[in-house]
């Protein structure tokens, strides 16, 4: 088999694991996180960065190869989100930006109208965007057209742990969205992002269960091999399930007597 | 619409008596829930849900885990102003208390920050007293004009404003507001409060709302525990903070448990609350509030602190004083008496050796 790499924003990633830097117990965790996933991406929310820290600055801790993905976490709105991306990319980050407007501190659920306004702007200034959303489909056209380079949406509300809830959804937009569909949010074991991958996710992007598990960096490689796996089995095309058995007595084999068919 | 329409429902309700009356079955049943209501909340906070405090705990501390992860955000207060025209017969800032009274100027506001700032803290919370003749609004522009210099986020702890006044004070960088009811007993809350500004119990009720919508990006809430039963007390405070996320979803809304703490003055508090009730309440909170702030200051004992971090708390005040300049006047009165009074060093010394990332700086003004 070829080498499978996927490749955004014309960078080759030899992952499909993405990971974040939040809820970690220390950020001098970072760097074995990222050998232990594998992982080419990394997203850090620029509201927690202190590029004048005099205490801990978890920039520090990022290997010089991940390719960065700042996020917007913490915006309200897409003006909010604009500036922050403006300011990523003005501190050395990059111009990937991951934008997160939410606007429900209650479900912390993505605002679709606020991020689509915010990647509009973004797309048009060289960011290459990448909206994290609810699956929504319309929501997901309008950023194709806003000139998004991927889509994310969430599998459940960010921290739940719950898996892929919006399954439905997101096979929607595998299907229907020429873009790369990144899965966010939501993913609590790696049986959940082996799921996305396998239904035919381009990547997934992995926090929380990393971050808070009893052994973070045992947990880096359990997702890494769930990742490829579903990957793999994806490529590998499974074969037709069916909720039916092979009737003994098929309706249709008459079709085979002699006798049957003129 | 306010908070108080929903808060005269419950009125006729004994909240002491209707938590008397849960058993334990009751209690397991709230637990397991996904979403839990008021009347689960009150469950949890019920004598009939101590055998099974350990149970909430877990449950507490993974649901913690979930949404903030394993950090604790620090802060410290800064006292800008001790006059007050307020008689509140728990406070050591009361107008009747002899003590000297100090407002500082803006040169003596930046020395204070450049010490607090040195420690590497970049969230702020401004506190005065009840004086806007001398506290005014323009005054409190002027420190947070120096103050953005040196911090992220900024907060106060104020007297209640009206909404026009927040806002004025959003555009100068200040973006969170906490203000405690002190008690949601009206009775008491008005023996408590004598005379002066303070004594308007709605206006004060209204004052998180008014923050929120004048476009607070954080609101934390709570009453002086020890003024009243702790269990009326936290089933209101709950109440009012579901009720601000539920009608501002924009703003995050926290809760803090301040317990009454000696000071100079002769109020002695009626009730008592234990460290077990303190525990109840935290884990209660955090149960039937999942994304809800939960702030422990240093009035509490640093062993105390230290073991209600992997409970649900997810604020923690440092390297505290409650005297105007405490950080860099001398000779100035506190408010009262700080327990633990370790350094911010210390305190995220602490937290790293237990595997909590102490966070300093968890936004800016974009």
């Amino acid at each position: 088999m070829q080498d499978d790499i996927f490749e955004i924003s014309g960078k080759k990633l030899s992952s499909r694991l993405f990971i974040g830097t939040g809820k970690y117990a220390s950020d001098h965790m970072i760097p074995e996180v990222c050998k232990s996933t594998g992982a080419c991406v990394i997203t850090v929310a620029l509201r927690r960065v202190d590029f004048n820290a005099i205490t801990d600055n978890v920039m520090k801790h990022i290997p010089s190869h991940m390719q960065l993905m700042p996020n917007t976490s913490g915006a309200r709105t897409s003006d909010e989100a604009i500036r922050i991306a403006r300011l990523a990319r003005a501190t050395g980050c990059g111009n990937w930006i991951k934008i997160e407007v939410i606007t429900d501190n209650k479900y912390l659920l993505p605002d679709g109208y606020q991020t689509a306004k915010a990647t509009e702007i973004l797309t048009k200034e060289g960011f290459a965007v990448f909206p994290y959303i609810n699956p929504d489909l319309y929501v997901a056209r309008d950023l194709v057209n806003a000139g998004a380079v991927a889509i994310m949406p969430l599998g459940a509300p960010i921290g739940s742990n719950r898996g892929i809830r919006t399954e439905e959804m997101i096979n929607i937009l595998i299907d229907d969205i020429d873009l790369p569909i990144i899965v966010d949010a939501g993913i609590g074991k790696p049986s959940h992002a082996c799921q996305a991958m396998e239904a035919g996710a381009d990547a997934c992007l992995v926090n929380t269960a990393i971050a808070t598990s009893e052994n973070p960096i045992l947990m880096c490689k359990a997702f890494a091999d769930a990742i490829r796996a579903g990957r793999n089995a994806f490529l590998a095309k499974a074969g037709a399930t069916s909720q039916l058995a092979s009737a003994s007595s098929p309706l249709t084999g008459f079709i085979h007597n002699d006798e049957g068919l003129q | 619409m306010s908070f108080y329409s929903v808060l005269e429902q419950y009125q006729e309700h004994d909240i002491e008596i209707i938590t008397g009356s849960i058993n334990q079955q009751t209690v397991l049943r709230s637990l397991n829930k996904n979403t839990l209501t008021i009347e689960d909340f009150a469950a949890l906070i019920s004598p009939a849900a101590l055998p099974c405090l350990e149970q909430i705990a877990q449950k507490s501390h993974d649901i913690t885990r979930r949404y903030f992860g394993n950090t604790i955000h620090l802060f410290t207060p800064m006292y800008l102003s001790n006059y007050c025209n307020n008689r509140c017969l728990y406070c050591g800032f009361n107008h009747d208390t002899q003590i000297e009274r100090y407002q500082m100027n803006v040169d003596e506001v930046e020395n204070e920050a450049k010490v607090i700032a040195s420690t590497g803290l970049k969230h702020i919370l401004i506190l005065t007293g009840d004086a806007p003749e001398k506290a005014s609004i323009s005054y409190l522009q002027s420190c947070c004009d120096v103050l953005k210099q040196y911090f992220s986020s900024i907060s106060i702890e104020i007297y209640a404003l009206e909404k026009k006044n927040y806002e004025t004070l959003i555009e100068s960088g200040v973006d969170g507001l906490t203000i405690y009811q002190e008690t949601y007993n009206k009775k008491l809350y008005d023996k408590l409060h004598p005379t002066g500004p303070k004594k308007k119990y709605i206006f004060r009720l209204d004052a998180p709302q008014r923050g929120a919508e004048a476009g607070m990006r954080n609101v934390t809430i709570g009453t002086l525990l020890g003024l009243d039963s702790w269990r009326k007390d936290i089933f209101f405070t709950a109440l009012h903070a579901s009720w601000l996320e539920k009608h501002y979803p924009e703003t995050e809304i926290s809760i803090a448990l301040p317990r009454i703490r000696p000071y100079y003055g002769y109020y002695q508090p009626e009730y008592q609350v234990s460290d077990q009730d303190m525990v109840q309440m935290i884990i209660a909170i955090r149960v039937f509030l999942p994304r809800c702030g939960i702030t422990i200051s240093t009035r509490e004992r640093a062993s105390f602190r230290n073991n209600t971090i992997r409970l649900g708390v997810t604020k923690m005040s440092a390297g505290s004083t409650t005297a105007v300049g405490g950080h860099s006047l001398s000779n100035q009165h506190n408010q009262f008496e700080i327990s633990d009074k370790r350094s911010v060093e210390q305190m995220a010394a602490y937290l790293e050796q237990n595997n909590v990332q102490p966070l300093f700086k968890d936004w800016e003004r974009f």
